[in-house]
């Protein structure tokens, strides 16, 4: 029963669905600050997800209905499921195992094979050419993200999440030597969550939408609510990787505290977004490897010598 | 896939990048754009058949109405043309006005162009940000000519409306925050490191291949061609303003955004100056409904670069024959050139470089052969001879011209 309203209600789907879209009305109210202008009103994502809901789902003939059906709800189970393993107050999560960190970056890569396969089974040109570039974007950021992610874990020497938690909880000073790994963590999520500069997948004025060209309806809305989560749930791994402050402070405070530092990062990516414009899909990639790479190595350098310094 | 070779994308006639319908049918191999086919004519209305129909005045009214964003370039070289074969001496402060909206415009359009420049490389911002600037300017139009789109201001003669000191005042003001506003822009088009990877050594266009296309306007000009219709053959006022062409020799879109950019600036210095010399007198003088026989060719800088109307007077109030040919006509073959062996990535801002405007360009043109041995299409050499022998019943003798 626990268990079930632990996976449901908090902090499963429900809490999840109504804090990423917050997050999103955060998102779109901050860009549109940014871009001068007023921007939504407060229940606008609610509101566009309703719409959706509400609408009819249109299936091209030419998919394949029964992947076209699954693959949002495959993208929604991952990223939900991988909320589980991440401490939201305090230092404790609903569920830890020693390499959950590892657990957690696999599940929320799920969405985007998702949406690879989603797109190429709607035999759309748009969301074949918008799949595609989805993986290969997939390749450029993920290994500077794992890098970035990891780089704090190994200076706490432990693969769980929570395990971490207390480390940097005892020692909150020491995450100040993962700034660069920050950096290079936000700057992958950006490619991650599909967002300008990095919204290659989904450049509206070359492929219409890329993958989502033949979604509609409830799929869509699912889509949507999945990508949503994505960023809460991205957002709230950076936030524990890198921000573990105050976690020794009433739990009540500390989950407060959690929030505020998950809507700082989503600020910084509305910030982010703002002030770029979309880059190809080769300097995308060129720029990954070039830069982000490196300066992830780097840090876990850096990371190694600590350990050998501090820990001894 | 079986026919990778054959992976065809629709770009078009509905499309996000696109504003207006147009199509391009594009072959694609992985990421990279292997051939191009543009096809124009979903916008053709009609315009020039229904100026034979109509008075002067009412088609002045209609081509006015050809573009949405470059109405003014469009009425007004056609009533320079219909001016011309009248011989109708137009009054100065009426040339000055003129040319002041025809400025105002070309400040409004480039604005706008740089928003959808902006929005073609997926930097919304700064299409938020030169879209609300550009409402001063839309104002200013507002306030000089009663309207923000189709100004209506130009008559046979002149123009229907005088402006006065405050609008002067108004006019000044405005131009000094915008001046501002595009300094801003200069530094945000040199600094960005986004915008400056995504606009260089794209959609390049030598020199010489500017040339050999025939590519009009700021398209041209990126390219170093040093050629501006406002120079070159002044009309209105622009005899009497002192300005620079801007040219630029980066040759890609980036070079096309400098020298927009750098274009604003000279239209704020041209502004300043006409209202400076603004002479007094009448803004119109009468014409008669009837024009002379005789025809023309009028040309007009529009900011998207030369504009060309071809007109045919008849002695009656109607026009036998109204051509027009809009700047985008010009360009859009260069596109197809441009775009050759690069990426998809950069079809939307290489095709929004040039500034189409596809409603302006739209004509139909249907060639029928009425039998076997007179075929519509002639070649090049029918062409060349046809012309040598019409010339040549003239007295004049071209046939040692290739």
């Amino acid at each position: 029963m626990t268990a079930l309203f632990q996976i449901l209600i908090f902090p499963g789907f429900l809490f999840l669905s109504v804090f990423g879209l917050v997050a999103e009305f955060v998102d779109r109210k901050l860009y549109a600050r940014f871009q001068n202008r007023i921007g939504p009103p407060y229940f606008q994502p609610f509101a566009d997800i309703i719409k959706l809901i509400a609408k009819e789902d249109l299936i091209p003939g030419e998919a394949n209905p029964k992947m076209f059906r699954l693959t949002p709800l495959f993208a929604l189970a991952s990223t939900v499921t991988a909320f589980l393993y991440i401490p939201i107050w305090g230092t404790n999560s609903v569920y830890s195992f020693n390499g959950d960190l590892i657990v957690v970056l696999y599940l929320l890569m799920v969405p985007a094979l998702a949406v690879f396969i989603g797109g190429w089974y709607s035999t759309s040109l748009y969301a074949r050419i918008g799949s595609v570039r989805t993986v290969t974007q997939l390749f450029a950021y993920e290994v500077p993200l794992f890098m970035g992610v990891l780089s704090p874990a190994l200076l706490a020497n432990t693969w769980s999440l929570n395990e971490m938690a207390q480390f940097y909880s005892r020692n909150p000073w020491y995450s100040v030597f993962n700034l660069i790994g920050f950096g290079v963590s936000l700057v992958a999520l950006l490619g991650k969550l599909e967002k300008v500069p990095f919204d290659i997948p989904e450049a509206e004025t070359e492929i219409v939408a890329g993958s989502f060209v033949e979604y509609s309806g409830k799929l869509l809305a699912f889509f949507r609510l999945t990508f949503d989560i994505k960023m809460v749930v991205c957002a709230s791994l950076l936030a524990v990787c890198f921000l573990p402050f105050g976690l020794k402070l009433n739990p009540a405070v500390v989950f407060l505290l959690f929030l505020v530092k998950v809507f700082c990062i989503v600020a910084l990516i509305s910030l982010a977004r703002s002030v770029a414009a979309r880059l190809r899909i080769d300097q995308m990639i060129r720029f990954c490897w070039k830069y982000l790479v490196p300066l992830a190595l780097m840090q876990l350098f850096i990371n190694l010598i600590l350990k050998e310094i501090l820990l001894k | 896939m079986a026919e990778r070779d054959k992976f065809k994308i629709p770009v078009g006639p509905q499309h996000p990048s696109l504003k207006e319908p147009t199509s391009f049918s594009v072959a694609l191999r992985g990421e990279e754009i292997t051939g191009i086919d543009v096809r124009l004519g979903y916008n053709h209305r009609g315009i020039e058949k229904a100026c034979e129909e109509r008075t002067y005045i009412q088609d002045m009214y209609l081509i006015e109405r050809i573009c949405g964003i470059c109405s003014h370039s469009h009425s007004t070289c056609f009533i320079q043309g219909v001016e011309e074969i009248a011989k109708i001496e137009v009054p100065k402060r009426a040339l000055y006005i003129r040319t002041l909206v025809g400025e105002l415009e070309r400040i409004h359009s480039h604005l706008l162009w740089l928003g959808v420049a902006g929005h073609e490389i997926g930097f919304d911002t700064l299409l938020m940000y030169t879209w609300r600037d550009r409402e001063i300017v839309m104002d200013v139009l507002a306030l000089l000519t009663g309207n923000r789109v189709n100004y209506g201001i130009n008559t046979i003669g002149g123009v229907r409306r005088d402006i006065t000191r405050e609008q002067m005042k108004e006019v000044t003001r405005a131009m000094d925050s915008l001046e501002e506003r595009t300094k801003y822009y200069i530094k945000i088009a040199s600094e960005e490191t986004t915008i400056i990877k995504r606009l260089s050594g794209v959609g390049v266009l030598s020199k010489e291949d500017a040339l050999r296309f025939c590519v009009v306007g700021p398209t041209a000009r990126a390219s170093g061609v040093d050629h501006d219709v406002r120079r070159d053959d002044p009309y209105a006022a622009y005899s009497e303003i002192s300005f620079n062409v801007i040219t630029d020799n980066h040759n890609d879109v980036y070079g096309r955004t400098v020298v927009r950019l750098k274009e604003l600036m000279e239209s704020y210095k041209i502004i300043r100056q006409l209202l400076e010399k603004l002479p007094e007198g009448p803004v119109s003088v009468k014409v008669p409904r009837k024009i002379p026989a005789g025809e023309v060719v009028s040309r007009y800088e529009a900011p998207r670069g030369e504009d060309l109307h071809y007109i045919k007077a008849n002695g009656t109030d109607k026009p036998e024959r109204v051509k027009v040919r809009a700047p985008t006509l010009a360009n859009i073959q260069a596109v197809k050139h441009m775009l050759k062996n690069r990426l998809l990535a950069d079809l939307p801002i290489v095709v929004a470089a040039i500034d189409p405007c596809f409603s302006c360009t739209d004509r139909l043109i249907s060639v029928r052969g009425e039998d076997e041995e007179t075929p519509g299409i002639m070649t090049w050499e029918n062409l060349h001879s046809y012309s040598v022998e019409w010339y040549r019943k003239r007295g004049l003798d071209f046939s040692k011209l290739k």
